[in-house]
């Protein structure tokens, strides 16, 4: 027997992987979360049937979504990260020495309990001393902070689930508010490529503008993700991602990495025409 | 005769039974399962379309049920604790209508507080009644109306002995409820009917915390609106009774404007809610209280906006908070309900129930997740941030007594013309001009235009009310009767 498992990219298009087995089966309060045991891409977690990361590939998220603005803010000290179950963007931010305090927020605790079981080599550093888990709703959390954080990581799942919220102007403005004068937004930002996200990656991208002086959106590459081609938003009250790029000094950190580097990072916020098209204008 | 229980759905069973029997249709309606409007089909699906039947013996008749109808009916009846209720497809607006027609003739007085919907007043039109308004009290702060005093009932029930009926409404679209156990009291020692627009008060019956409902205050008649709070379709609705009225009356008095093709959508839709409520009402009413109580506290929490609640209670013309209603003061930030109301949908697609001049709306229930509501209290907590200014300025909304000059049905009929509404000071009004929602008429008809009534229209058309009910929609005339 065969045991395949597919990720519904849209209502038309299909992505299937083959399972060697189930590792974990669980309806938290939020969601139902799966763990499977693939071949090529290795432990995969699932939300609600939709696939969110994989073990070959998380890395490139993870590091997409972490490194790009930790080059740019030369002394970011506090950070808030909202989901991050998985662990994945905490390992990432956790190799800066400098940072000294990182606030999780994930609504669902399940998630973080299921991937520090089964998913170490993204959860290994959730235990790190600097790391704060708070089990709160995430806009209720942002809603209370003011001026606390110099940069906040929106890693979450798509909007059409309990991350809806982290979709919305209303949270973006909060974020704004949470963070200092030179503080940088960072959010998962959907792919460009099919219709069906398309759309989400213009509202947001029109709500996050409404809301931060300077707003742009970068690119990667990630296979295991619908179309593969997947943005990240870049929101800043001060750092330009690219007149502000602290090349040699990130350079010098001699950070372990495997897919950012300071060439690349230049590159990323280059843009194919259709998607300048979709979000109107991108510097 | 069978014997049925809250468990069951008679409507629903039986349409559910004829859908499955896929008879052959050479009855209306002419779209015959879908079939013949493939795109409304597409639209709304088929298992809605092929449930949208006509009346036939194996599904009752709304205007003279028999079977089905009457069976859910009399559930209804029972689950309200009232002696008889009557299924309603034309909205709550025909329920409040039949209510005041069951018991009010032409000339016949009807004690009711002026800030009624304007479905009560229509029926005032409809069957030439005559009004005895009593002022409701305002809280100034909040510019909201308040209940009817027991006192003031008492003082118009004396000086108008032989009027039929009293009128409350409650609770209150604010969810400000009167003391009704005592107007139902002092009502009925003087021989007259209680009449409860209870629009925004399904819910009353299903929860103990809540206020009491009318039927257990001992009012002969509400009108509740299952589809506001009580989860059935848009447009659906009940009319309850105690044996103190005719039913069979009733009955007729509901025929007379009731359409003769009753939608068995809307009347599924009752039976299943009406189920829902009985079995769950309780843990859906806990959980809203829940949602509206948390909303309330972070709300207040943000500064400047108030969220009000069981503290404005003082015993008569508050005498009880519905604690499920998420009604929000502006003012103190610098807007007006109705400029937060569409900041909320335009810039945060956020929808909520309406903003009127100081205040707005949000209707909570048990459909509702953590998630909106952190949207809604994050949403707030932008607009101040982003748009809060001094409050000077801002129009303080007073409760305006009316002058009224004749019937509404005899202004409503006399000969009227059309003039600027600038020109129309000191005139007798001929129509209605209400914001919509709430649907509270500044003026209705038979009523003086005064100079305090146009500054609140003026004012409430600057800040982007709604504003309805003149023949001339852009309310830039209107109509007064002509010879008075």
């Amino acid at each position: 027997m065969e045991l395949w498992y597919t990720d519904q990219h849209t209502k038309d298009v299909r992505f299937s992987m083959k399972s060697k087995r189930q590792l974990a089966s669980f309806e938290s309060e939020f969601q139902q979360i799966d763990i499977l045991e693939t071949y090529e891409y290795g432990r995969v977690l699932i939300l609600d049937g939709e696939l969110f990361i994989t073990e070959k590939d998380e890395f490139i998220y993870h590091e997409m979504i972490t490194h790009v603005p930790m080059a740019v803010h030369p002394k970011v000290r506090n950070v808030l990260v909202m989901g991050a179950g998985d662990g994945g963007t905490i390992r990432e931010l956790c190799k800066y020495d400098t940072i000294e305090s990182i606030d999780m927020v994930q609504v669902d605790r399940d998630i973080v309990r299921l991937c520090k079981e089964y998913m170490p080599f993204t959860a290994l550093k959730l235990e790190d001393e600097r790391v704060h888990i708070h089990f709160e709703e995430e806009l209720r959390f942002v809603r209370g902070k003011k001026e606390e954080y110099d940069l906040i990581i929106v890693d979450c799942a798509d909007p059409f689930g309990p991350a809806e919220g982290l979709f919305t102007r209303e949270f973006y403005g909060n974020c704004f508010k949470a963070l200092r004068e030179d503080g940088i937004l960072i959010n998962q930002h959907e792919s460009p490529f099919y219709n069906e996200h398309s759309n989400s990656v213009q509202k947001a991208h029109r709500h996050i503008t409404t809301v931060f002086p300077l707003s742009t959106v970068y690119q990667c590459h990630i296979p295991s993700y619908p179309s593969g081609h997947w943005l990240f938003g870049f929101a800043s009250k001060k750092y330009d991602p690219i007149k502000d790029l602290k090349e040699d000094q990130w350079n010098q950190l001699g950070l372990k990495v495997r897919y950012y580097n300071t060439d690349l990072h230049k590159g990323c916020f280059y843009l194919p025409n259709y998607v300048k098209e979709l979000l109107g204008t991108n510097g | 005769m069978r014997v049925l229980s809250q468990q069951d759905t008679p409507i629903h069973k039986a349409l559910e039974e004829q859908r499955l029997n896929r008879l052959a249709h050479f009855d209306v309606p002419g779209h015959k399962g879908g079939r013949g409007n493939k795109e409304l089909k597409h639209f709304l699906g088929d298992t809605t379309l092929s449930l949208d039947m006509n009346s036939m013996k194996p599904l009752d008749n709304l205007c003279h049920p028999v079977s089905v109808i009457k069976e859910a009916q009399e559930l209804a009846a029972q689950a309200f604790g009232a002696d008889e209720a009557f299924f309603i497809v034309n909205g709550t607006t025909a329920a409040v209508q039949a209510m005041i027609m069951s018991v009010c003739k032409s000339s016949d007085k009807v004690i009711m507080p002026r800030n009624v919907h304007r479905s009560a007043i229509n029926a005032l039109v409809v069957c030439g009644a005559l009004p005895v308004y009593i002022n409701p009290g305002t809280n100034k702060e909040l510019g909201i109306p308040l209940g009817m005093s027991v006192v003031d009932v008492e003082k118009a029930i004396l000086e108008n002995p032989d009027a039929k009926a009293v009128l409350v409404n409650n609770p209150t679209y604010y969810g400000i409820c009167s003391n009704l156990r005592e107007i139902v009291r002092i009502a009925h020692e003087h021989n007259m009917l209680v009449l409860v627009d209870e629009a925004h008060g399904t819910h009353f019956y299903f929860h103990e915390d809540l206020p009491v409902s009318a039927m257990e205050a001992g009012a002969d008649m509400a009108a509740v609106s299952m589809h506001k709070t009580g989860g059935s379709l848009t447009q659906s609705s009940i009319l309850l009774a105690r044996n103190t009225v005719n039913a069979d009356y009733v009955r007729q008095v509901i025929n007379l404007t009731q359409t003769t093709s009753g939608s068995y959508l809307l009347l599924s839709s009752l039976d299943i809610a009406r189920k829902n409520l009985s079995l769950n009402g309780k843990s859906m009413f806990d959980k809203t209280i829940d949602f509206a109580d948390y909303a309330r506290e972070e709300i207040n929490k943000l500064g400047g906006y108030y969220a009000f609640g069981e503290e404005l209670v003082n015993g008569d013309t508050v005498y009880a908070f519905d604690r499920t209603k998420l009604s929000i003061h502006t003012r103190n930030i610098g807007l007006a309900g109705i400029e937060v109301y569409d900041l909320l949908r335009d810039d945060y697609g956020i929808q909520i129930e309406f903003g009127d001049i100081g205040n707005i709306l949000a209707i909570i229930s048990s459909g509702d997740r953590n998630l909106e509501i952190e949207r809604l209290i994050s949403a707030l907590s932008e607009i101040k941030r982003l748009h809060e200014k001094d409050k000077t300025g801002l129009f303080d909304h007073e409760y305006i007594n009316p002058k009224i000059i004749m019937g509404p049905q005899k202004a409503f009929y006399s000969n009227k013309r059309q003039v600027p509404i600038s020109e129309s000071k000191g005139a007798v009004c001929g129509e209605f001009v209400m914001c919509y929602p709430p649907g509270i008429p500044l003026l209705a008809p038979g009523e003086c235009i005064t100079q305090d009534i146009l500054n609140h229209i003026a004012y409430a058309k600057e800040k982007g009310c709604f504003m309805t009910g003149t023949q001339d929609m852009t309310l830039e005339n209107i109509n007064i009767v002509e010879e008075v």
